[in-house]
């Protein structure tokens, strides 16, 4: 069997389960459909909360990403996995406690008031959508990688397969096919993360296979990638701040923590949970079942920026011919995540530190023209000079996410762990894609319409408007996929800039402080948000030109962009506290609610 | 608010206080603001600061979770506030 009919086979079978699941665990009232009747194991939830939270770009791009940035590679792993402390410990048994259905409903029922709970409902919607365009085009580009079909087929068979389970089951039958999604994507990851931790290593665990000697007798693998990088003119892998300053590390680090306890996404998992001990411990199980994939991370991180190395440059070090290469790369040059320009023609690829090609360093093939060697021909090379000490000029451009995509072929492992990992970073996004249209469909029919509009619907008609909302919010999300603005990729990442800034702050004041009221909620909420904004649109601009060049000497305080959400939280904080100080405290009903929310019983 | 109330409100922000200390510093210390310090030692194939940022931590706040939510059971029966 060729690996595109078992690729589609692993995938059909993976959407049979999901469907069936759906079908089997269907909601039939607006509890089942928003916290699916809070009937959910602990551990069920953690697993789905795992596969929620665990998005296309966690499977594909990250150990990419930490392969290419080293040791800073730790603030995105501490960043997205600290936030589940804070989300345990702050807010997730006392939301459970209030008991309703959505996170804007506590802030509208905390801060007394409709106007902040129309306010959370925009925080909201504008971070889950800007998240789930990033998903919908993930879809599409696994889908037109592995089964090579257009990116705007394999976009509309995601949309079908979202649209069904989640507009059947809601959030009950979401759970249950998030956990099985999980298993797939977890088991997918794993596998091929062994395989390559036995070749390089003999260490079965990736996790220990980091920290281990190489076997064949080198010593330590970070030690021989340190020296192997710097010999080619990269900054050393595993010394602190080559790319970033500590300020900005920190920064970062502390808005994707905070930002991952404010995504609404996440935190609704923990209204479906039996009990506040629940609520607790679950977060401690999704933490488990997510450590499992990010602590493998950094070793496929590692072990794939050095088996890319030694293929490349050959045993020696001096480059491989052309005509010798691994059939892998010339399968990923065919889809352009891979380039090749023979700077000093001696027709060996030869990979160092340096841009290859000239401009924003990614290549402009010449359709499908080939050159001397069968090479595809680009139209951009750059200088073609070695950077520091290397021994010769990069020729190779290489695309961040082929490192978990390509691994599986690096490794030369078999057909069905291709086709698995295929099925695996689907599960990833679809599982993402349907928590989050979830969160926005149900903002829409509780938040807006029965709770601000109109109030006298039925529970049928409320869940029939919720199914149809789920059913338009998967229309704009794949229009987006179909035609992402050129700032999606960007702005995915500066959503949890806008849930650090906006949501977080406004949930545990109405947790932690008694005499927080609602002018101050929502000054708060709108200036850390506005400012958070303001703050990436000036150095990135989002809609319009930057206004400023986007260097350390011009952000604040040497913060970047991305780390901003640390700012914005201040701010909310600060302008939170000074209103609040200055107006009515909030009644005593209020002061009440927030005792109970305090207490389990 | 009654006193055992108030007292199990107590032990709690205690608990939660003691626990983000130790969050911050296996991250923030340990991984970011004196990594160059830490990086002075080795465990195996790691150096120590670059370990926290990568895997230390992250194992730092599974336990954390876990001994939280273990600890906060305690204090429910104690302060009679379970629930059911």
């Amino acid at each position: 069997m060729d690996l595109q009919t078992l690729t589609y086979i692993t995938i059909g079978l993976s959407f049979v389960l999901y469907i069936g699941i759906a079908i089997w665990s269907r909601a039939s009232s607006t509890g089942d459909f928003y916290v699916a009747g809070k009937h959910v194991h602990p551990v069920a939830n953690g697993m789905a909360t795992a596969a929620d939270w665990m998005s296309a770009a966690s499977f594909i791009s990250m150990a990419g990403l930490i392969s290419f940035l080293g040791y800073e590679g730790g603030m995105y792993l501490m960043g997205w996995t600290g936030g589940y402390v804070l989300l345990a410990m702050l807010l997730a048994p006392y939301l459970r406690k209030f008991g309703k259905f959505t996170v804007p409903e506590f802030i509208g029922d905390r801060y007394y008031s409709q106007l902040a709970r129309v306010v959370a409902v925009i925080c909201l919607i504008f971070i889950s959508f800007t998240y789930v365009a990033g998903q919908m085009r993930g879809v599409g580009i696994v889908f037109s990688r592995f089964l090579e079909v257009p990116v705007d087929t394999g976009l509309f068979i995601g949309m079908g397969v979202v649209f069904i389970y989640a507009v059947l089951g809601g959030m009950k039958g979401i759970t249950y096919t998030q956990v099985a999604q999980y298993c797939v994507l977890i088991f997918a990851y794993t596998v091929p993360a062994v395989f390559i931790a036995i070749n390089a290593t003999d260490n079965p665990l990736p996790q220990l296979a980091l920290g281990s000697e190489l076997s064949d007798g080198s010593g330590y693998l970070l030690d021989r990638l340190d020296k192997t990088l710097v010999d080619l003119g990269f900054g050393d892998y595993t010394s602190p701040f080559n790319d970033k300053s500590m300020i900005d590390v920190c920064a970062i680090t502390l808005a994707l923590m905070v930002g991952t306890a404010g995504l609404p996404h996440v935190i609704v998992r923990f209204f479906t949970v039996p009990r506040v001990r629940d609520a607790r411990i679950s977060a401690g199980w999704a933490l488990l079942f997510i450590t499992i994939l990010y602590t493998t991370a950094p070793a496929v991180g590692a072990l794939s920026r050095m088996n890319l190395i030694t293929t490349v440059n050959g045993v020696d070090g001096s480059g491989t011919s052309y005509a010798a290469i691994p059939a892998w790369f010339k399968t990923w040059e065919n889809s352009g995540l891979l380039a090749w320009y023979d700077h000093n023609g001696d027709s060996k690829v030869q990979y160092a530190a340096g841009n290859a090609f000239a401009g924003d360093g990614k290549p402009a093939f010449a359709g499908e023209q080939r050159g001397k060697n069968r090479e595809r021909v680009t139209s951009n090379p750059g200088e073609g000079e070695p950077v520091g000490n290397a021994p010769f000029a990069n020729e190779v451009y290489v695309d961040r996410d082929i490192m978990v995509l390509a691994n599986p072929e690096i490794a030369g492992l078999p057909d069905w762990v291709i086709a698995l990992v295929a099925a695996g970073g689907i599960a990833a996004a679809l599982s993402t894609a349907a928590g989050l249209l979830l969160v926005i469909s149900s903002s829409v029919s509780h938040d807006l319409l029965k709770g601000t509009f109109t109030k006298t619907i039925s529970d049928r008609t409320e869940l029939m408007a919720g199914r149809v909302a789920a059913g338009f919010a998967i229309a704009i999300a794949g229009y987006l996929g179909l035609h992402p603005p050129a700032f999606v990729a960007q702005v995915v990442a500066f959503a949890f800039g806008l849930a650090a800034s906006s949501l977080f702050p406004a949930i545990l004041m109405g947790i932690f402080n008694k005499r927080m009221n609602k002018w101050g909620a929502i000054t708060g909420m709108l200036s850390g948000l506005s400012f958070t904004l303001g703050y990436i649109i000036y150095f990135k601009g989002v809609f319009i030109e930057p206004f400023a060049a986007n260097i350390p000497e011009n952000w604040i305080l040497g913060i970047s962009p991305e780390g901003a959400g640390v700012i914005g939280m201040a701010v909310n904080f600060t302008v939170a506290t000074i209103v609040a100080r200055n107006t009515a405290p909030p009644p005593p009903h209020i002061q009440q609610m927030v005792d109970d929310i305090r207490v389990p019983n | 608010m009654d006193t055992s109330r108030d007292a199990y409100w107590k032990a709690n922000i205690r608990l939660v206080t003691g626990c983000l200390i130790i969050w911050f510093s296996v991250s923030f210390g340990c991984g970011i603001l004196l990594v160059d310090f830490f990086n002075q030692f080795r465990i195996g194939g790691y150096k120590l600061g670059f370990w926290f940022a990568q895997q230390g931590s992250i194992f730092t706040f599974l336990v954390l979770i876990f001994y939280y939510a273990i600890h906060m059971n305690t204090l429910d029966r104690k302060y009679g506030v379970r629930e059911d």
